[in-house]
Order: C-alpha cells, then structure tokens, then sequence
C-alpha cells in the first residue's frame, strides 16, 4: 500500500510538471468540439476560426482538434492529453466544457485556456461569446419587413439566456417596423438534431410562419425553407448553399479575429485572462449578404441598423421597453446592462407564450 | 385552437415513413427468429449511400436503390456474425450499430452542405386537390406509398405464402424446421439482408426527403425507434403502420402544440410512446396463448444444426 | 466445404488466443483504413494500442483508462449473471441513468449538508433507483411473461426522458442560469467523488469496481448461486429440478444487474461527469453489454474485455488529435475490433473442419 501511495505521489508530481513542458518553437494551439466539425453549424464554424489561425501564422503556428467530444469526463482527458501534448492555447468551445476546464487549468498553470460561452475565469482560463443578440435584431429587422402573413416562426433550442435574449432581440426589432408580427416559437430541447429541427420548420410554416429563424445548429430548417417556398436565416455559418432563394441573410460566428489575437498573444507573451463579449463591430458576429429578394430601401434600412450597431448609437435593448407581463423593464432610451441581458430569463411584451420554466 | 389536422396527419406521414421502412425489414428478422439490434447502423449507412448515390446520379431512385444495397450488405457482416460464427445477436447487433454510424461518418466527409436531386411527389391525376383526403393521401412522393405498399407485401407474404410460413417455422422453432428439412440458416440470412434493405432505404428517406441533406449522425436515435414500433405491433404488420404513425405523430403534434403557444412538458410527451409500447407488450403477453401466435419463440436464440 | 465441429471442452488454448487474433487482424484491417486516410498505419496503432501504456504520457492515460473502464466493467459484471442465465438485460443504459438521478437527487435534497454520510447514502440510494428500474422487466416478465430484452429497452429512454425532465425542471442548478443541468458535485465536498490519489484517476468507483470483480469471481466460481446461474442458463429443467426458482432468479438477475448499473452511474455523475446534464448518458449501459460479451461472462475476461475498450478509446482521442483523424475512423476501428473479438469467439466451442461431413 505505501508504494502504491509512493508511485502515485510521484505521477501527480510529473503530472505537475507536465505543464512546463513546452513545445520547442512552434506555438501549439488546441480546440476541443462538442460537435462534429462537418455540423456546417457551431463546430464548423470553430473549425474555420482554427483554420484561420493555421492560414496566419504559418509555419509558426500547429494546431490540434477532437471533435464529438462529450461534455463531462471525456472532455476533461482530450483536454489535458492536449496540455501534455505541448499545447499552449487551448480553446475548449461548449458552454459544458466549462467545469472541465477550469478543473484542467488548475493542473496546468502555464498553458493558456479559453473557455466559450461560459461564466468562469481563471488565471489563466479567459472566457469569450458573440452578442449573436446584435445579428438577431438585424434579421430580425429584415424579417419584419418580409413577412406577408405577419408571423415568424422561431426555433429555439434550451431555455437559456443566450436563446431568450436572442429571441427578444429580434422580436423587438420585427415589432418596430411592423407592429402587427407575430413570433411563433418551438423548443426542440435539442442543440443538434436535423430529423427533429426539420420537423419543427414544418410545424412553423403550418401555423402560419412564413420567415423561419433558428437558434439550433443544423441547416436543416433551411433546407424546409427552400422546399416549401418560404424564408429562412442562416445560423452559425451563412448555409446558403442550402437555400438559394429561401436564405434572405444569416448570422455568422466568425471566432477567426478573435483566435488569431488570442494566438498571437500567446506567441507575444502577452496573453492576460479576459472576459469578451464581441459583437457585430469588432467582427465575431457577421451578417451575410443580403438576398435580391429584399427591397432595396429594406437592404439599406438594414444596413443602417447593422452601422449603428457596429458604431454603438444603437442598441439592440433600447426603452421603452416592458417585460411580458407588463412591467415596466427599460424607460424611453435606456440601454439594458450586460448584467441584465446575461441572466435574461423573461419575454419582452408582446411575446405570446411563456419561457419554460 | 387552429391546427389544421389536415397537415398535421399530412405531416405526420413523413416523419413515421423511414421509421415505417426499418420496422417492416426488422419485422421480418424478428419473425425468422433473429434480433438485429444493428437498425440505426443500417438506417445511417443507408442513409449516406443513397445520398452520395443520389448527388453523383442526379437521381433519387438510383439513390434509393443504392441504399437498400448498402444497408444489405452491412446487415450481412451481422448475418455472418451470428448465423455462421455463432456470435450473440445482441453484441453483434450493437456492435454494427457503432460500426455503421463511424462508416457512414467517414463516406460522408465530403458530403456535407450539398443538396440532393429532389424527390417529386407522385402524381395522382389532380386528385391531391380533394379537400381533406387530397393532402392526406394523394400528396407525397413516392416512398410514402411505397411504405405502406412494402406492409402489404410483407402481410400477403406472411400470412398467404409457403416461404413466409416456412419464415415463421424458423422463427419459432429452429430446430424443429431444421428436422423438416428447412435450410435455417440461408433463411434467416436473407431475412436480415431484407432488415438491411429496408433499414436502409428509411435512412435514404430521413438524407433525401425529410430533411433532405447529409448530416452525420442524422439517423439521431430512428434505429431504435423501429425497434420499439416492431414490439409496439406485436410483430403484426398492419399495426406498424399504426405504431410508426403513432410514434411519428407524437413528435408533430407536440412541436405544433408548441407552435401554438401551448407550454407542454416536452420530455413527459416523449416518453409517452415508449410507455405505451411497455403496456401494449404488456397486455400481449400476458395473453399467453395470442402471444404464441405472434411472438415468435426462438426470437434471439442461437442456432447450430448439431446441436 | 468448410463447416464448424463442436467441441466436447471449451479450448483452454483457444481462450487464450483468439483475443491476440482478433486483435491482430484488427490491427491490419485497421492499419488499412489508416493508410487509406492518408495516414502512417504503425504511428496510429502505435498511438492506439501503446501510447495510453506504455508511451510518453501514460502516467497520465493509465488513470484514465481506469476511469473509462470502471463503469464499463461494473456494469458488465452486473449484466454477466443474467446473461448466464439466459436473462437479457439490455437496459443498463436506463438503470445507469435512474441511479445517477435518484442518487443525485438525494444528494442536491441534502445540498449543502455537511456530514459524511451524505455520500454513502447517495451511493444507496443510486443503488436503489436502478434496482428498482431493472425490477421493472423483472416484475414484468414474471407476472405477465413480457419479454425482458424489449422492456428493458424502452425502458432505456423512459429513463433518459425523466432525465431530460429533472435537469430541465426539478433538478436545474437554482444557480446556473436556466442552464439544463444540476448543481455541481465537486462544490459540493460531502457529496463529491474525487480523484483519490492525484494524478491516477482511481476514484471511490475505480476501488468498487475492484471489489466487485473480486465478489465476482468467487460467486461464479465457488459459490452456489453461480451454480445455479449457470444451470439455469444451460439446462433450465434440470436447474428446475435441483430447486431453483425461474422467478426468483429472474428477480435477482435483473435486480442486481440494475443495482451495479445504478451505482456505477451515481459513481459517474459524482465524480467524472460532475453533474446531471441530458448530455451525461454517453452509452455506458449498451457498450457494457459488448464488454460482457468480449469478455466471455466471465469476471476476469471482462476486467480485462473492459480495460481494452478503454484503451482504445484514450488511444483513440490520441490519435485524433495527433494526427487529425476524424472521430469516424476511430468509431470503425472499435468496430472492426468488437466484430473480430466477436467472430473469432467462435474458435473456443468449434473447430473448424475442411471436408465433407462424413458421419450421418
């Protein structure tokens, strides 16, 4: 027993030192996927932001990625055979990640994590997200110009602040330039599921949805779109190869900016724990070209919007506005907090149906 | 409430079809006596090679086609697993569960993001215009006919034939339809390569027209499903289309509830149909005699004719 | 002609050579696939099989496979008895969903209790939920004769349903905004599973799981009801005969293949996973049923069936990120090595005889 306790005294000793072990030259940069990287949604795109890095740096740079990586334990090992592979940076880019990382990290003082769409920071664990909010007002802004039969459907994923907030950025945005739309909203409860998210395409255009919006991560709503003659947004990447004339614009995550900052940071010795939360102006949420199908003068509205947002007289939470039941949320041109808008868990007024709770 | 129940039957139709296509080709293992729990590998494959036979051809039939083959060809590695090398059906079957999703993952890679031949929907003379029964039954593609077509055949096959009685003489007692003379094992190989066919022309349905594109991993938990919609109709082939129909309609009702701003529990609902199949299994079996009818009694059990 | 003759005795050599020989042709077949994705088939069946070992990193993959094999093994020790017994338990994966649940939520009810029993009563009560799950097709099949193989396996997404239910409801993290999962037991010391010795993965699961394989062995091998699994399963009239109760060992079969799945899911969701999540179920439940067959149903094969499958799966995200590889190919890889283990199985009963039959 005692040289059982000896030997791993000792593993947990080279386990430490494990982190100092740095790669010779080269800066090695890590990513670690929840989905596979063909989803042509979230992953894809966190894939594109990596190739980005590859394509700046050259040969200076070597990247690693495991994608279909389960939230949980499994995450927790790719993550540190990563670190004791010699990683410096490692982008770990699921909101489940986040224990595992902060919990990897801590084994690892000298390697450099970036932990997405979560809320805890270390010392060397900084956190990142898009305002995805800023591109939801924009189609949002489209989508209540478009629509004949006043009705968007919206499909929706988790309950969570990021899809909520999502959801009443582009509500009030539709509202504004047309005071008669209605938002249609499903839940999948489902991040990932094609068969399940075309169903529920199907589902909107029956009730009446004649734009569909998606916080999910397939194309597959889009392709529902093009078939039956509606409109859709892209998500995640622009998916226009999936409805040429349905898609009218799309959000796109755009990390590559960011990833290569972050990279060169490290390589600069410059690299600090952060918290950022990007939007539309510095570049990580994209909005796609906008399809011929929109008038002209709606182009230019939207463009409009997509400049003030980027300059910042504009912001996607601007009062008056009142919270589902009525109450009183933000007076005439106040803006909301990012307090406030990162634990959003109510409808804005004039949202039909209630948050699951 | 303003659901139209119309295209809510309409579209409940094609959600339950690929589920419809595995069952059938899995009721007819389960008759021979075998339990392929390999569907969803078999749907995936399916649905991959039906795709890329799709995009290079230009056209869904060859795609189907090729999808049958393919999901026959995969069921025949479970085939020589179980039938010659004497492997457990239930390893076997989840072992080529695993396989099938990693195969079809890698033959898609370069399949993602493009869009298939589409499927037209057959054309009934006009008739798709009749109120009410029009978008129920005179407006679908073909498959969905061929679904339901494929039951029929299956029923008339089990039920009228010699071959399908000699099917169900395997099924229930091997070894008594070894003494007969019957080749047991060459039966029940081509009664898991017609699972497989079917399997996968369900998973060319779910990447050709349901969805219609390349996704991995899209079959998202089918496979299974058929599985239950086989017990769910007592291995009786009319009540698959009730159970697949049943299943599917779970899935759409509960999306347009949603979409009518009804708050449900959504994870209760979906247990809902897997409850049900526990109590229709239930009350089946429970009627000893009728079960015998139906069940067949070697259903899993391992055959070797000297033993 | 070739056809497969019976053995009187299982082949003790056969035994234990068809594992290497299935895992030599996987290593071809294998090393194939890699060549054909444009990969140096020897660097990643090196990477696979020897760098979780035996190469540079392996202080590190060596608890990492323990901990990727724990609950494979318990589950399949469990499973192992009713499948001597011709009792088909398919739905571990549900019984290994409703032990975390029902021993978590125990657990999140006492939050934030400071006491050392709070643990162990997590670990019973987890034992207790999949007992109880897997009495279900037990209770089923005996009184109204329903098939347990499809039983157990709706079973498998009721359970995941109600887990979907209780993190997205009941069970959320009061804390966590909206987002679908629990609390988290490592801020929750008396109901955390932690890493024992640091650095080597073994958590209180690892030491169980030991224990259990031990119990195991001595219970198949020396003790009377091993006996009586075995009658039942291999001549079911004559265990009638010698006083065994088909119910009763129905019972106890799928009770306690339940109660091991349970555990080994509170052991999970307590120490590796962390918290509840609807991502937390990753198919322990169905691979152990593979393990239990890889390993012959027999304790000690299936230590090691387990310990093999875990390394593959370290090795197998090795290689991924070493080399690039899509998850897929590692996915047909563990496929490839389930269909050879399984197919040259068959070498332990038969032997294989060229020529014509000659007696009959």
């Amino acid at each position: 027993m005692k040289l059982l306790k000896t030997l791993m005294a000792g593993a947990a000793l080279v386990v430490g030192l494990g982190g100092m072990a740095q790669a010779e030259d080269k800066t090695k940069v890590g990513f670690v996927y929840v989905g596979p990287v063909g989803d042509f949604g979230w992953s894809y795109e966190h894939n594109e932001g990596r190739k980005a890095v590859e394509e700046a740096f050259g040969d200076k740079v070597e990247t690693m990625f495991v994608e279909s990586v389960p939230e949980g334990a499994d995450s927790e090992r790719v993550m540190t055979q990563m670190a004791l592979d010699g990683a410096d940076l490692i982008f770990t880019t699921s909101f489940g990640y986040m224990d595992p990382t902060i919990n990897v990290a801590k084994k690892f003082p000298n390697v450099k994590f970036e932990h997405a769409t979560g809320y805890k920071q270390a010392d060397n664990v900084a956190i990142y997200s898009a305002r995805f909010y800023e591109g939801r007002s924009v189609i949002g802004h489209i989508a209540g110009h478009m629509t004949k039969t006043n009705t968007i459907g919206y499909i929706a994923s988790f309950p969570i602040p990021e899809v909520i907030r999502g959801i009443n950025a582009a509500y009030i945005a539709a509202k504004k330039v047309n005071p008669d739309v209605k938002l249609k909203i499903v839940w999948a409860y489902t991040w990932f599921d094609p068969a399940k998210e075309a169903d529920a395409a199907t589902a909107l255009i029956e009730q009446g949805a004649d734009i569909i919006m998606q916080h999910t991560d397939s194309p597959a709503a889009m392709t529902i779109a093009e078939e039956k003659g509606m409109y859709a947004f892209g998500q995640a990447s622009d998916m226009k190869q999936f409805g040429p004339t349905a898609r009218l614009s799309s959000i796109i995550d755009d990390w590559a900016p960011y990833y290569i900052a972050r990279t060169q940071a490290v390589m600069d010795g410059t690299w600090e724990s952060t918290s950022t939360w990007d939007g539309i102006k510095e570049g990580m949420v994209g909005i796609g070209d906008f399809s011929n199908d929109i008038p002209a003068d709606v182009q230019a509205s939207a463009t409009a919007l997509k400049e003030a947002l980027m300059s910042g007289s504009t912001h996607s939470f601007t009062g008056p506005v009142n919270k589902q039941d009525g109450s009183a949320w933000l007076a005439a041109g106040e803006t909301a907090d990012d307090g406030t808008l990162l634990g959003m868990n109510f409808y804005v007024e004039g949202i039909e149906g209630s948050v699951p709770n | 409430m303003d659901i139209s129940v119309v295209s809510l039957i309409a579209s409940l139709i094609v959600a339950a079809t690929p589920i419809l296509l595995a069952a059938t080709g899995e009721l007819i293992v389960e008759k021979s006596g075998v339990l392929n729990l390999g569907v969803e590998g078999m749907m995936i494959m399916g649905a991959i090679c039906g795709f890329i036979a799709a995009v290079n051809s230009g056209s869904p039939f060859v795609g189907f086609c090729i999808a049958a083959i393919s999901g026959a060809i995969l069921s025949l590695l479970f085939a020589i697993l179980t039938q010659y090398l004497l492997a457990n059906q239930v390893a076997s079957g989840l072992a080529l569960t695993l396989f099938g999703l990693g195969l079809a993952a890698l033959l898609g890679h370069s399949y993602s993001g493009i869009k298939p031949p589409s499927s037209p929907k057959f054309e009934w003379f006009g008739m798709s215009d009749i109120s009410i029964i029009g978008p129920i039954i005179f407006n679908h593609d073909l498959m969905v006919y061929f679904s339901v077509f494929l039951v029929l055949i299956v029923w008339i096959f089990l039920k009228f034939t010699r071959a399908g009685l000699i099917l169900r003489a395997v099924g229930e007692n091997h070894d008594a339809a070894h003494a007969l003379g019957y080749k047991v094992i060459r039966i029940r190989v081509l009664a898991i390569m017609f699972g497989g066919a079917c399997a996968g022309l369900g998973g060319a349905y779910l990447s050709l027209i349901r969805v219609p594109q390349w996704t991995e991993g899209m079959t998202a938990g089918a496979g299974w499903i058929a599985l239950a919609i086989v017990v769910f109709a007592s291995w009786k082939p009319w009540r698959l289309i009730l159970g697949a129909y049943l299943f599917g309609g779970v899935t759409i009702l509960q999306l347009n509830l949603q979409a009518n701003g009804f708050a449900i529990p959504v994870s209760y609902l979906s247990m809902a149909p897997y409850l049900v199949t526990i109590v229709v299994l239930v009350i089946m079996s429970a009627d000893r005699t009728r079960a015998s009818v139906n069940a067949p009694a070697s259903l899993g059990k391992i055959f070797h004719a000297s033993s | 002609m070739m056809r497969l003759e019976p053995r009187t005795d299982p082949s003790n050599i056969m035994i234990g050579l068809t594992p290497i020989l299935a895992v030599l042709a996987t290593m071809i077949f294998g090393g194939l696939l890699f060549v054909f994705l444009g990969k140096n088939p020897f660097d990643a069946i090196r990477m696979i099989f020897w760098d979780p070992l035996l190469g540079e990193h392996a202080f590190y993959y060596r608890g990492q496979i323990l901990v990727k094999a724990a609950p494979l093994i318990m589950i399949a020790l469990g499973l192992s008895f009713g499948f001597r017994a011709g009792i088909w338990n398919i739905g571990a994966e549900g019984q290994f969903i409703m032990g975390a649940v029902i021993g978590g939520a125990t657990g999140l009810a006492l939050y934030p209790m400071d006491s050392f029993i709070v643990f162990p009563l997590m670990i019973l009560m987890g034992s207790i939920g999949g007992l109880l799950w897997g009495l279900i097709p037990a209770y089923l099949k005996i009184k109204f004769n329903a098939n347990e193989i499809l039983v157990s396996l709706m079973l498998v997404y009721v359970a995941f349903n109600f887990l979907v239910g209780m993190v997205t409801g009941p069970l959320r993290n009061p804390d966590g905004f909206n987002f679908p999962e629990s609390r988290s037991f490592q801020d929750f010391p008396s109901a955390h599973n932690p890493e024992l010795w640091s650095g080597t993965g073994i958590h209180w699961g690892v030491l169980v799981t030991l224990g259990i394989v031990i119990m195991a062995y001595i219970a198949i091998t020396r003790h009377i009801f091993g006996f009586n699994v075995r009658l039942a399963g291999q001549a079911p009239r004559a265990a009638k005969f010698a006083g065994v109760n088909p119910n009763k060992m129905i019972a106890i079969c799928l009770g306690l293949s339940g109660a091991l799945a349970g555990m080994a899911g509170l052991f999970e969701l307590t120490g590796p996973a962390g918290k509840l999540t609807t991502t937390f179920p990753v198919g322990y439940g169905f691979t152990a049923i593979i393990v239990a067959f890889l390993g012959r149903l027999h304790p000690i094969g299936i230590l090691f069936a387990g310990l093999l499958l875990a390394v593959t799966y370290v090795g197998g995200d090795i290689i991924q990120s070493q080399l690039s590889l899509p998850k897929a190919s590692i996915q047909v890889f563990q496929g490839m090595l389930l269909f050879f283990l399984l197919a040259v199985d068959v070498l332990v009963n038969f032997k294989i005889r060229i020529g014509k039959r000659i007696t009959k």
